[in-house]
């Protein structure tokens, strides 16, 4: 993979020496407000009598959409073109890095305000930009903290939902040198101060895009703090960088995507400020780079194909059991919590994020509120799947062949009682052992083990079954057992 | 593949006529744990006239290696599993988990119609007793302060929450408790509880402390592989130990 600083292989999900998925506890303000924020938005969500409608028009949308990707594509770069924007193609983070700085380098840029933007991050925007002597800074609140407190964004929609206001103020007394203070509108107006001189000494703005336009060649970037707005059109060149999977044919589906996205990602009818960019205003410059960086291989796999739909709303985070508890760095790469656990095994590849699809008890939750009916949940078993048979951390041949004898005891009633019995006995004896060892230890470590019964069903069953057959028939016991020999037991 | 709510092509159950016979499905770690359970749903459906009959060369249905990954280990077991089960029209099953498995994760394993047809003629318990054979009231009576855990694979695979609501709501003398949170997942999640055993406790006990919460002395759910996880969490705490966990089975022959 190309990504220059990927800062997976320290993730606690990922770690090679890790056999197992380790499991960092997340701060409890990132537990309590996205449970709070989840149960908000759904409400607001299902207030609307027409939602399901709503998820099902917009999955369409996007499937058509990604289906028709190198039509829509070349429509949107030809509309771009002729407003006026400069179009760059870029196959990977690194190609995209080097179109940032031939532009830095062309337009002599010293400094960059940017607006929240996901893909920059998997490119480890600010890092290249730091070697070569440019200070780019975030100017969406949560990214200005998190790039202040110098960590990486948690949550995809509110990169610093870790901190509370109180870890804000003790940030901002340290960094600033301001006066203590956990005030939410105080601490908003430290950060607007230390802000706003930014925007007019800047070379250039950095946006990312929530859609591109086919039919009108404009790109979409919606936010609520007017940052967005200030970073695209104060300094005199304005860069979008958007994956390829955000265009859609038409501006006429735009309302659609708007509604569903300020829902869910943040509870609201519509996001402040809704910023339609048609190309180049005259004596600046606007630059469109799109980028690929792994979505073509999503596009190849048709199972996988509908992830590519993401409008990157954060309400499968915010949903999330385990994300809740264990915090989006958990997850190791740009995108944490279910949408990351289906995205990054094909972004980064599955040798180093093969374990990810498996940090899930697959309750489904995040299907339940995906904007674009992503079937999540699905797409996790699918990538399990795969991981345990390609080159991975979690393909593991001792595994395998434990699920070979399982498989094989499953075969056949004799087998599966003779392997019953074997477990019925363990958990009986568990109870005498001073130290559990592996799985079960990982069982009793919070759990009691279920009593173990004098008797199973089937043997009960052999002596009672017949009561049960009613008045039609003879016997309720139905032996007609499938052809496959028996050899065991 | 359009994926509908109750996991079933058209959406519609079939219609149950008299005389029919269900054939037991009954899940590993009940016929070996809990065999109080499916002896219950035995006498539910013998009471209500319903022949009843356990193939004996039922296993399981593939649910364990599937989830992990396993799906040609997981396909040699649903195949002996459609081979046992093909002749039944109606197979019933207690858990709303290895349903789901059956009737909509078949067709991952192995989209051959033989294995597709017999999946979707498995039916958990409630829906079977509600959708299919139109019943509502089992003449159960239950003085207890219930309350109830909703699985996720029974309702977000096959949109199963208001049969067992239902069937609980005519138990007599039963006090439903409403459970906080009810649509949250209770951290059992198979393999995920020792494969992330720390969070899957710490879900545990956020449903633990719920169930506590709602006031009720009994929790019952569909599954009981949950409750086996939050029970084990329950009995550990002093505060918890007196709520006793239930499958619904066991409530709905209470006399
Ligand atoms: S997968 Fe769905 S719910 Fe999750 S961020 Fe993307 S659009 Fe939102």
């Amino acid at each position: 993979m190309t990504s220059p600083g990927l800062h997976l292989s320290g993730a606690p999900f990922l770690r090679k020496e890790n056999k197992g998925l380790a499991e960092p506890r997340g701060p409890r303000a990132l537990c309590e407000s996205a449970e709070r924020s989840s149960k908000q938005n759904r409400q607001v969500c299902l207030s609307v009598p027409y939602w399901e409608q709503w998820r099902e028009e917009a999955h369409a949308v996007k499937r058509f959409s990604i289906l028709n990707l190198d039509k829509l594509l070349v429509e949107f770069e030809r509309n771009a073109t002729a407003r006026g924007a400069v179009v760059l193609w870029a196959k990977d983070a690194e190609e995209a890095n080097r179109h940032v700085l031939d532009i830095v380098e062309r337009h002599r840029v010293k400094t960059v305000v940017k607006s929240k933007s996901m893909v920059t991050e998997e490119m480890e925007l600010n890092h290249v930009l730091a070697a070569v002597g440019v200070r780019a800074l975030e100017t969406d609140l949560g990214e200005y903290l998190v790039q202040l407190a110098g960590q990486r964004p948690t949550h995809i929609v509110t990169p610093a939902l870790h901190l509370s206001a109180e870890d804000v103020g003790r940030l901002f007394a340290e960094k600033l040198q301001e006066p203590y203070t956990s005030e939410h509108e105080k601490l908003t107006d430290i950060a607007r101060r230390h802000l706003r001189e930014e925007y007019l000494r800047a070379d250039m703005g950095i946006s990312g895009a929530n859609c591109a336009l086919a039919d009108t060649g404009s790109i979409c970037i919606v936010e609520n703090e007017g940052n967005a707005g200030l970073s695209i059109s104060a300094p005199p060149v304005h860069v979008a960088v958007m994956g390829i999977e955000k265009v859609i044919p038409s501006i006429r589906y735009l309302p659609l995507f708007l509604n569903l996205l300020a829902r869910s990602g943040t509870g609201q009818k519509l996001t402040t400020y809704t910023h339609i960019v048609h190309g180049a205003t005259p004596g600046r410059t606007f630059y469109i780079i799109i980028l690929d960086n792994g979505r073509s291989d999503i596009l190849r796999d048709p199972a996988s194909r509908s992830s590519l739909y993401c409008i990157r709303c954060g309400a499968c985070l915010n949903t999330c059991p385990v994300y809740r508890r264990t915090g989006g760095w958990a997850y190791g790469w740009v995108y944490p919590g279910p949408i990351g656990a289906i995205i990054t095994p094909h972004l980064v590849g599955m040798k180093d994020a093969g374990k990810l699809p498996f940090a899930s008890s697959l309750c489904g939750a995040c299907g339940e509120v995906c904007p674009v009916k992503i079937d999540i949940p699905h797409q996790l078993v699918h990538l399990r799947h795969k991981a345990v048979n390609c080159p991975s951390p979690v393909r593991s041949p001792l595994e395998r062949l434990i699920w070979t004898a399982w498989s094989w005891a499953m075969e056949g009633p004799l087998r599966y009682r003779l392997a019953m019995s074997t477990v019925r006995l363990g958990v009986r004896l568990a109870k005498f052992l001073p130290w559990h060892p592996a799985q079960l230890g990982a069982w009793t470590r919070g759990r009691e083990l279920p009593e173990v019964p004098a008797y199973t069903f089937r043997a009960w069953w052999r002596r009672r079954g017949q009561e049960f057959a009613g008045d039609n028939g003879k016997s309720g016991i139905a032996t007609s057992s499938p052809k496959k020999e028996e050899v065991s037991a | 593949m359009i994926h509908l709510k109750n996991g079933l092509p058209d959406g519609k159950y079939p219609t149950y006529s008299r005389g029919e016979k269900a054939a037991l499905f009954i899940p590993c770690y009940i016929d070996q744990f809990f065999p109080q359970i499916a002896e219950a749903v035995a006498a539910i459906l013998k009471k209500l006239g319903i022949p009843v009959v356990f193939p004996e060369g039922q296993t399981c249905c593939g649910q364990p290696a599937f989830n992990s990954g396993y799906w040609e280990e997981a396909a040699r077991v649903v195949r002996h599993f459609c081979d046992v089960f093909r002749p039944y029209q109606y197979i019933v099953c207690p858990s709303g988990s290895c349903t789901a498995m059956c009737r909509v994760f078949f067709e991952q394993v192995d989209p051959d119609d033989r294995i597709v047809s017999v999946g979707r003629r498995v039916f958990e318990l409630s829906e079977f007793l509600v959708n299919i054979v139109g019943v509502a009231d089992l003449g159960a009576r239950f003085p207890h302060k219930v309350t109830m855990h909703s699985g996720c694979h029974g309702r977000r695979e096959l949109g199963i929450l208001d049969q067992p609501l239902t069937l609980l709501q005519n138990v007599k003398d039963l006090v439903y408790c409403e459970l906080p949170n009810i649509e949250e997942c209770c951290g059992f999640g198979g393999t995920f509880s020792v494969k992330m055993p720390g969070t899957s406790i710490a879900m545990g006990e956020t449903k633990a402390a719920n169930i506590l919460q709602s006031g009720a002395d009994v929790v019952t759910s569909l599954d009981i592989s949950c409750l086996m996880h939050v029970g084990g969490i329950l009995r550990r705490n002093p505060q918890m130990r007196h709520i006793r966990p239930m499958h619904i089975a066991e409530i709905l022959v209470q006399r």
